[in-house]
């Protein structure tokens, strides 16, 4: 085990270098910070003391490492456009983006996963058929336009939910979370499930391939030929070995979610780090965009290692035997 | 002498006579479908001939006629049976045109990707080494993102790299770009995996030691064979293409005001959602929408078509 | 005495586009009480077929159109879904063929044998994990306390086959569903379990159904044999009688088809022709286009089971004739 697990440490650690590359190339062949960062009637012998103060004429590879080691310790430096420090900026919009990822998560697993068993054992009623067109048009809607749909139905026409913002905000220490306040969650509903519905719909689909493929297994013909209740098979065998390929799918999907997140915070003016991002792109603000990317990269290595962890622990083949 | 390239004989033949012809005249949706399908994509195509106005000729347009509901709305005009926008442009004629620009960069940004990602797929799968070695790292790399971030990414880089006044003029260009490195990984797969299938058949290794030229045995013989499979992607692609332009535009990083596509309508709409003029966001919606279903179904239809297990 | 199972008439029809297709075609037999019934064909003959509608598990849409089948007397093909689970596995037990797909690879091999007992029999954890233990040793799984606890994948084919055996026997059935229980074995292994399975059953006093192409198995451990031939039984009658002196031209064919030891061949004998296609099975006797004895009657009128000595064999040359 502890073999596996290095490796997949090692790999992460690649990947996550690469992307500093990246990352750091934005800032060397994109534009010149100076000239973003001062007026035009800077002199040139100013600009050169300021590139040399921000040593940046040393040599590149001495450059990366530098940046490398700011950027371990959360140090993305400033903002072109706000003229603050990207960290700080960060820390401040990731609560936002997180409750909502997480919530969305919560929401796809909770109806994506039952709808997905439901479609597998009974293909055939009618409610498995609608199940399905609806998760070909989920399939088939770009996030975005859900989002209006949403709001055109629920905020505009029903005036029953808000259409932008978090709602009430409560501060506890660093982190400003709108679960505790009514106006928060109803805020939050919106957005959501518009963030959900893509996840929703592969994951549902995903349940009901797996499904499908185990019910038609020789050891769950054994099983009926045992005698065993059709719970135990549907449930205690056919389920159990759906899951667990579909653990590792749906562990991924959700690392995309954090992406996804900056489409559905456009649409509702969601104050996370989706929007910082979309705003960035929009003003060419290199730091942030490079600090959103590093931080992006980093969630995803971090769930793909814990899905990879899981998963060890799920499926016995995977463990060194003994016998 | 060059092999001719083979077309399996009577395709369309068997297409029109099978199973799934059949199946197709039986189902409602399909037919359905594939009409809707028809009439949004022929529309687009000849908008210059079927669109009523034409939302970009200045000289037609009039601030008098802005912000109008439509046809069969109070205060509606039939000679702008949609409504009209906040400059007084007709909505079905924007409809229109902009499906076609939504069409055309998901076609074109399909075709992008496409050429890329069948290059790369021979390359890594004919080379094998160290060639295919880091193509396939690369594209490991890039698949661990997803794609529209990629997308916004390329975007961005090229917003940053462009000069602003030149930005707007090839923002189309930029946005096949984008959305076109964006997805190269499916194909390249796909074809290095039946290329390396093909690689080791008799009827190439015998080329390779006759000494005709690696790149003609490539392009004559792997590439026809490995076509099938590309375009099952291709149809799944082009719906996903259409999604992400649609997205970016919306994003406000995509096809700019002044050549709107379904995306960009819908963005400039939203801000007038709450204002009561919902005409100018929902109609751009509803069309991409099904757009984007009909896509979706036929690319079904097709790759049942294509898939030899279902023969 | 009433035979433990008895089938009579066993019809099994699929609907497809073209109509009907008639996959068993009035198949009887019976089983006595502590017997080992061979059922030998070619593949495609339907002996699994039979094998799945006596324990209720045809995949739809096959289903069976005609006849019965009675278990001590009561018939068991109407009975509601959940009677017939009830069935499986307490009164009629189920081998199949490949061991390594036959059991659930996520759950120790102790679960689920512990399972099946308590879903058969009123007893505690405690109790049903010592049975476990007990079977297992029966079986003739070496250290069976610490093994308990092992996953499927840690062994081998011929193990794996010893606990599907297990689990079969964990209610202590009446009768066993053989179907093909050693195809997928090497043939060392093979004798093992056949040997093992006729000392249980001779042990429980269980009868078995022993499903199977290989005449050598049949010739070794069964009874009696039937032979079946396009949906249809052809010959059954006591093992010494059929293979020593087959009386359908059919089985006369088979056994000529097996070579023997000692005797040198040029080349292997074998039926010309091939069994024919659900959709073009001959009108009168199935075997008629490739039966070297054939005459007019064989085309027009189907056999049934006439007598000859105790076996009995469809076909005409037989009438007439009498034991």
């Amino acid at each position: 085990m502890p073999v596996y697990i290095a490796q997949r440490l090692a790999q992460s650690i690649i990947v996550m270098l690469i992307v500093a590359l990246v990352a750091f190339s934005l800032f060397q062949f994109v534009g010149d910070p100076i000239n973003a960062m001062v007026g035009q009637d800077t002199t040139q012998t100013d600009r050169e003391a300021l590139r040399h103060s921000l040593g940046l004429d040393a040599p590149v590879p001495v450059q990366f490492l530098r940046w490398v080691g700011r950027a371990v310790q959360g140090d993305f430096g400033l903002s072109y456009q706000l003229a603050r420090p990207v960290g700080q900026l960060i820390l401040e919009k990731m609560p936002a983006t997180l409750e909502l990822a997480l919530t969305a998560a919560l929401l796809a697993l909770a109806v994506g996963v039952p709808m997905g068993v439901y479609t597998g054992l009974r293909p055939d009623s009618w409610l498995s058929r609608i199940f399905l067109g609806f998760s070909l048009i989920g399939v088939s809607l770009p996030t975005f336009l859900i989002g209006i749909l949403l709001i055109l139905i629920f905020a505009v026409w029903l005036r029953w939910l808000p259409s932008f913002g978090r709602g009430g905000v409560v501060q506890i220490g660093r982190w400003s979370t709108g679960f505790l306040t009514l106006e928060g969650w109803r805020a939050l509903i919106l957005p959501a499930i518009t963030l959900a519905l893509y996840q929703l719909t592969l994951t549902m689909r995903l349940v009901r391939a797996e499904m499908l493929e185990v019910l038609r297994t020789d050891y769950i013909k054994f099983a009926r030929a045992r005698g065993l209740t059709d719970r135990a098979v549907n449930f205690g065998h056919a389920l159990r070995n759906t899951l667990v390929p579909v653990v590792t799918v749906v562990g991924l999907q959700l690392g995309q979610l954090i992406a996804f997140a900056i489409i559905t915070e456009t649409v509702f003016q969601w104050p996370g780090m989706g929007l910082m991002f979309i705003q960035a792109v929009g003003f060419a603000d290199i730091p942030v965009m490079s600090a959103y990317l590093v931080l992006v990269a980093f969630f995803f290595v971090v769930i793909n290692l814990t899905v990879d962890l899981l998963y060890y622990l799920i499926d016995p083949r995977l463990r060194v035997s003994h016998g | 002498m060059a092999e001719p390239m083979t077309i399996r004989p009577g395709f369309w033949r068997r297409l029109l006579d099978g199973d799934l012809a059949y199946r197709f005249r039986q189902s409602p949706v399909a037919i359905v479908s594939a009409l809707v399908a028809a009439i949004i994509i022929l529309g687009a195509v000849f908008a210059d001939f079927v669109a009523p106005h034409n939302p970009f000729d200045l000289s037609t347009v009039s601030l008098l006629d802005a912000l109008d509901p439509p046809a069969w709305m109070e205060g509606g005009n039939a000679e702008f049976p949609l409504g009209t926008d906040s400059q007084g442009r007709d909505m079905l004629s924007a409809i229109l045109f902009g499906s076609r620009i939504s069409l055309m960069v998901g076609a074109l940004a399909v075709g992008f990707a496409m050429t890329i990602g069948i290059a790369a797929g021979l390359l890594a799968g004919w080379r094998g080494g160290w060639a295919d070695a880091l193509i396939m790292r690369l594209a490991d790399v890039q698949l661990s993102f997803p794609s529209i971030l990629v997308a916004l990414l390329i975007d961005g880089i090229a917003r940053a790299l462009l000069p602003r006044e030149v930005q707007d003029q090839i923002a189309i260009w930029v946005l096949v770009v984008s959305i076109g490195l964006s997805g190269w990984v499916q194909f390249a797969r796909t074809v290095r995996g039946s290329t390396l299938v093909e690689r080791n058949k008799e009827y190439i290794q015998a080329a390779r030691i006759i000494g005709v030229h690696p790149v003609r045995i490539v392009i004559g013989h792997v590439l026809p064979n490995v076509l099938t499979p590309v375009l099952v992607i291709a149809t799944i692609y082009l719906a996903n293409a259409i999604i992400t332009e649609a997205t970016l535009s919306f994003l406000g990083v995509g096809v700019p005001v002044t050549q709107p596509s379904l995306g960009t309508l819908i963005r400039v709409g939203n801000s007038f959602l709450f204002s009561g003029e919902w005409w100018i966001t929902l109609f751009p919606s509803i069309t991409l929408a099904v757009l984007i279903l009909s896509v979706n179904l036929l690319g079904d239809w097709v790759r049942d078509a294509l898939n030899p297990r279902l023969r | 005495m009433a035979p433990l199972l008895d089938v009579a008439h066993l019809t099994v029809a699929l609907p497809t586009r073209r109509g009907m297709l008639t996959a068993l075609d009035d198949v009887s037999f019976s089983i006595k009480s502590g017997e080992v019934l061979g059922v030998v064909g070619e593949s495609g003959a339907g002996k699994s077929l039979t094998a799945a509608a006596i324990i209720g598990l045809l995949e739809p849409p096959l289903k069976q159109t005609g006849g019965e089948i009675r278990l001590e007397g009561e018939r068991i093909d109407n009975l509601p879904a959940e009677a017939l689970r009830r069935i499986r596995g307490k009164r009629i037990g189920a081998i199949f063929q490949d061991p390594l797909t036959s059991l659930n690879p996520l759950y120790t091999i102790g679960r689920q044998l512990t399972e099946t007992i308590r879903t058969h029999l009123p007893v505690s954890g405690a109790e049903a994990e010592a049975r476990a233990i007990r079977l297992l040793d029966e079986v003739g799984i070496p250290a069976a306390r610490e093994r308990i606890a092992a996953y499927p994948h840690h062994f081998s084919g011929g193990m794996r086959q010893r606990v599907v055996i297990a689990l079969a026997l964990a209610a202590n059935p009446r009768l066993i569903v053989a179907d093909e229980p050693t195809t997928a074995l090497d043939v060392s292994t093979q004798a093992q379990i056949i040997s093992l399975l006729k000392r249980l059953c001779r042990d429980h006093g269980t009868a078995i159904m022993l499903v199977t192409h290989d005449m050598g198995v049949i010739a070794e451990t069964a009874d009696r044999v039937a032979v079946m031939y396009a949906g249809r039984v052809v010959e059954i009658g006591p093992v010494r009688e059929v293979v020593q002196a087959p009386r359908h031209p059919y089985t006369v064919g088979l056994m000529g088809s097996i070579p023997a030891i000692g005797h040198s061949l040029d080349r292997l004998r074998q039926i010309d022709g091939a069994m024919p296609r659900l959709d073009a099975i001959p009108s009168g006797c199935a075997f008629n286009p490739r039966c070297p004895q054939i005459f007019d009657r064989c085309r027009q009128e189907r056999p049934n089971l006439l007598p000859s000595g105790e076996t009995r064999a469809a076909c005409w040359l037989l009438e007439g004739r009498h034991g």
